[in-house]
């Protein structure tokens, strides 16, 4: 197959890629540019573990083509922590205990992140839609709602 | 409150937190080692046949594959498994079920692999296919292991009293059966490993998403023929277990490791979400028959029960499983005459092992039921049925094991919850109320022959009528940690350092449940440390001792208590260190407390605690400690099914509160309130984190999940058929903890994971009696279930993307 060129902004940086056209972003990410923070959990676009933030709106990379990234902006886990600092979203994770396994994480992180931009004070119905397609098999969500809620509560002080 | 602690029982953030929000944790498949080949399965579309002839001819030579691995390869046993060696590592004489395994693929592209993997040709003949295990235990029966003399896996008995008498005295007896299916795990990780074949004669070195390392080794060393030692076992990130990643885990790791061995080379396996359904355990499927005997003032006397579970292709954690079932089977009442027979059965369905809950929530969503149908033919409420029969303090168990030497909890788990949910009224409330459903059977009849048919006003619901609400409740007592099943003692090590920071390990596996966290406490606790200062080591079977398993709850009763042990012997060299130091007599007791230490009778004569790791390190006192800590003995006798099964129990009771829309049979669960006895609370955050997990998984097992079945073929391949819970589908989960006194573990920790699960689909199913006035005797209560008290499957196999 022949290689194709694309480029696209990761967690603020420039990559310029020379790929082939059927490759998924999520493999670009993982193998090409070794951002192993984005997980892969079913491939079908089912339960999130994928999830990175595209031009503003969470997407499962599993179910998007590389080529189809050419020119956007991307942001994985890796880019949420700015400076040293990590992000409120990051920090009330930890807090309320938002974690266990860790493995939906990253993608519980970049669906909540991409609905914070959109509105920074989102109900509980809000945080739930927002996750309903990140599966988690651990935590019941619970932790993980009060996490986001607690971040979302931060942005307003 | 009774118990005083600095650290323990506070909400502590977990200390391998951060790399997990950061992406940076390194779960199995994100690890890669330069050189690395990947290994691809080859199987046959087929659940019950016997191998031919496999030809190779057309990939062998195929410069896409770097070797081809298969059972002539195995310089060691060809056969593996837990308790009986059943399960081969590659089919060689039959294929028992569709996710066995032929061969593997070996090359440097998965992708590539891949697609040659169908040219392999394997001629085969099909043999009958069982999936029914009550047909499998037949006399005529073919086969599944033609080594063994039946189908039948392990059949336990347990005989206490005289049950004929005890059904003759009776006033009333209730009979009934009910089933439960397969279930998937669904850890969001799929499986991946990766073996790298070491220098020299040191073996091999794997790295994967293990549950339980040390079982792990015995498994592939025994596949390979190496000693224990030349096989390091190290746990990656774990990207969720639940029972799940051991058989399994043990098998890739050993296909991993030949391949590694042939090659020469580090070779990876990952899973797909089909490969991993296809292939991994499930939760066993169960078919339960309960008679109960019982007089009008609610006492029971007597309970028959008969129990056949799916073992599936292969025995695996069979015997074990449906040991805790035979246990556990009348719950926790008070049963003078009890008589039961739980057998487990070869099939050709997908094999079963170990799930959360580990053969309890079958008997307990059928007990619970039943307790529930009792009290209503006599008039009572569900909690003043289990007042009459619950355990108390002294009551002697199924197993003939009277229960003493800790809190026996149950009716203060009883009392709390009904309490805090005004159970008693609603559940009256809502049983007075209750048009019938409509019974959809015999709208079933009339359409199989049509007639003419009219519907009346009758027939119809008012929109207010759709929404019934429901209240039930269930109660358990569950066996600490192994029981009778085995060897059960754990190891922790712990090394302080000259500045007062600390190494951390136990021979328990972190699985995400947050037993680093849980350890980094109990150790700091003793040493008046924060468990910031506590550093935990990555899990290698050659840095500590084989801690058995880290299963059946006991990771917190058994590793804290190593943990604990270890503490204890660092700091009493410590304490001896600042007796000579401050000239104090022998009997001179300290406090550790916020990284300090004073003298017990002195708050003003103190040190810092790094000052005294300085003070000790410059003594030459030996800072690293191996804490060790085995259960007591119990025992069992085989024949009648009697002993102490288990040194301690635990005892929960949950109450759900749903809304059934009677149009759809959709079941939401409003609220559940779940009330746990853990002994003593280490983590708050972590113990929180178990009951909402556990109470959706539960919740899951009761209203969606099935693996079903075709022709031994699983229908549901993926999360787009294998429905778990979402953020959405689940209300309020209200955990409430009630800490007993108990003399093991750390401070009385006992167990919690388990118990948490293994309630809510029973206390689901008597919230939707309550709120229908109709029993279900089949999980999962999905709509159709609901509506027509039957499964519907799809009748073909293709799956709606395929
Ligand atoms: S891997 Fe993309 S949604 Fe599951
Ligand atoms: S924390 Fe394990 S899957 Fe979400």
């Amino acid at each position: 197959m022949k290689k194709i060129n694309i480029r696209f902004k990761v967690n603020g940086r420039q990559a310029d890629l020379n790929i082939a056209p059927n490759k998924r972003l999520l493999d670009v990410l993982r193998d090409d540019l070794g951002l192993t923070g984005t997980k892969e959990g079913c491939d079908i676009g089912e339960c999130g573990a994928c999830t990175v933030v595209l031009n503003g709106r969470a997407v499962h990379s599993c179910l998007i083509l590389a080529a189809q990234a050419n020119g956007a902006e991307i942001i994985t886990v890796e880019g949420l922590t700015q400076n040293g600092e990590l992000h409120p979203l990051q920090k009330n994770f930890l807090e309320h205990g938002a974690v266990q396994c860790g493995f939906c994480i990253p993608g519980m992180l970049l669906s909540s992140y991409a609905l914070l931009k959109e509105n920074p004070h989102p109900r509980e119905d809000d945080i739930k839609e927002a996750i309903a397609g990140n599966l988690c098999r651990c935590t019941g969500y619970k932790q993980i709602i009060q996490a986001v809620e607690a971040a979302a509560n931060e942005n307003n002080e | 409150m009774r118990k005083k602690f600095s650290i323990v029982g506070k909400p502590v953030v977990r200390r391998d937190g951060l790399e997990k929000v950061t992406g940076q944790a390194k779960f199995a498949d994100d690890i890669n080692v330069p050189g690395q080949l990947y290994g691809v399965m080859v199987r046959i579309p087929v659940s019950h046949a016997k191998i031919l002839s496999v030809d190779y001819s057309a990939v062998e030579n195929h410069p896409a594959v770097a070797a081809i691995c298969h059972a002539g390869d195995i310089p060691g046993a060809k056969k593996v498994g837990p308790i009986k060696q059943d399960q081969p590592v590659f089919c060689y004489d039959k294929v028992v079920t569709p996710g066995d395994v032929i061969a593997m693929l070996v090359g440097e592209s998965e992708e590539e692999l891949l697609k040659l993997r169908d040219l392999v040709k394997v001629e085969y003949e099909p043999l009958p296919v069982l999936t029914d295990p009550l047909k499998a235990l037949k006399s005529d029966a073919p086969l599944i292991h033609p080594d063994q003399k039946s189908n039948l896996i392990v059949h336990h008995r347990l005989r206490k009293g005289d049950v004929d008498a005890g059904f003759a005295e009776s006033d009333y007896i209730l009979e009934q059966t009910y089933t439960t299916p397969f279930i998937e795990h669904a850890y969001i990780e799929p499986e991946a490993v990766i073996a790298v074949p070491r220098e020299g004669d040191k073996g091999v070195h794997i790295t994967g998403s293990i549950q339980n390392p040390f079982t792990t080794r015995k498994i592939v060393a025994k596949v390979l023929g190496f000693p224990l030692a030349k096989v390091r076992i190290q746990q990656a990130e774990l990207g969720g277990s639940f029972g799940g990643k051991d058989d399994i885990m043990n098998i890739l790791s050993a296909r991993a490791a030949l391949a590694a061995l042939k090659t020469g080379r580090p070779v990876k396996i990952r899973y797909r979400r089909e490969d991993s359904i296809l292939e991994s355990y499930k939760r066993h499927a169960y078919h339960l028959h309960y008679k109960v005997g019982f007089n009008k003032d609610g006492k029971i006397k007597a309970m028959k029960i008969d129990v056949v579970a799916d073992g599936g292709a292969y025995s695996s954690m069979t015997p074990f499983v449906t040991w805790r079932t035979v246990v556990q089977a009348t719950g926790p009442y008070e049963t003078e005459n009890v008589w039961t027979d739980v057998r487990g059965v070869y099939t050709n369905n997908p094999y079963t092992g170990a799930m959360r809950g580990f053969g309890s929530p079958q008997p307990i969503f059928a007990q619970e039921s039943i307790m529930d149908e009792i009290a209503i033919q006599l008039g009572m409420t569900p909690d003043e049925i289990r007042r009459i029969n619950g355990f108390k303090p002294g009551s002697v168990t199924a197993t003939g094991h009277k229960l003493e030497n800790h809190d026996v909890n149950l009716l203060t788990v009883l009392e709390t919850a009904v309490t805090k949910t005004g159970f008693s009224e609603k559940w009256k409330k809502n049983q007075r109320r209750g048009k019938m459903l409509p019974d959809y059977a015999a709208l079933e009849e009339i359409s199989a022959n049509p007639g003419p048919f009219i519907l009346h006003k009758d027939d119809f619901l008012e929109p207010d009528e759709v929404y019934r609400k429901g209240i039930g409740l269930a109660v358990s007592f569950r066996g600490c940690s192994l029981g009778a099943e085995g060897v059960d003692a754990v190891a922790a090590y712990l090394s302080l350092q000259q500045d007062g920071s600390a190494y951390l390990l136990s021979g328990l596996a972190e699985n995400g449940q947050g037993m680093r966290t849980t350890y980094s406490i109990v150790a700091a606790e003793v040493l008046g440390i924060s468990p910031d200062d506590v550093f935990y080591l990555d899990l290698d079977t050659g840095y500590v001792g084989d801690s058995g398993p880290t299963v059946a709850s006991r990771a917190t009763l058994m590793g804290g208590g190593a943990t604990r042990a270890a503490a204890e012997i660092l700091r009493s060299r410590l304490e001896n260190v600042l007796r000579q130091h401050w000239n104090l007599p022998e009997n001179a007791c300290f406090v550790f407390r916020d990284r300090q230490v004073y003298a017990e009778n002195n708050p003003e004569r103190k040190i810092a605690f790094a000052e005294l790791c300085d003070l000790a390190y410059n003594q030459a006192v030996n800072l690293a400690a191996i804490g060790w800590y085995a259960g007591p003995k119990v025992h069992w006798d085989e024949t009648v099914g009697q002993g102490p099964a288990y040194f301690t129990y635990v005892y929960g009771c949950q109450v759900a509160e749903v809304t059934v829309n009677i149009a759809t049979g959709e079941v939401y669960v409003d609220r559940v309130v779940a009330v746990h006895d853990p002994g003593t609370v280490i983590n708050l955050l972590g113990a929180q984190g178990q009951v909402y997990g556990g109470v959706t998984q539960g919740a899951g097992y009761g209203l969606w999940e099935e693996i079903s079945v075709d022709k031994g073929f699983i229908r549901e391949l993926n999360f787009d058929q294998y429905l778990i819970p979402t953020s959405k589908d689940i209300g309020e989960i209200v955990p409430i903890f009630v800490e007993g006194e108990d003399q093991y573990g750390p401070w009385g920790a006992k167990s919690l994971g388990e118990p948490t699960l293994e309630l809510t689909a029973a206390a689901i199913a008597n919230a939707v009696r309550n709120a229908t006035g109709k029993r279900f005797f089949h999980l999962p209560l999905n709509l159709e279930e609901i509506l027509l008290s039957k499964k519907l499957h799809p009748t073909s196999k293709n799956r709606g993307s395929a």
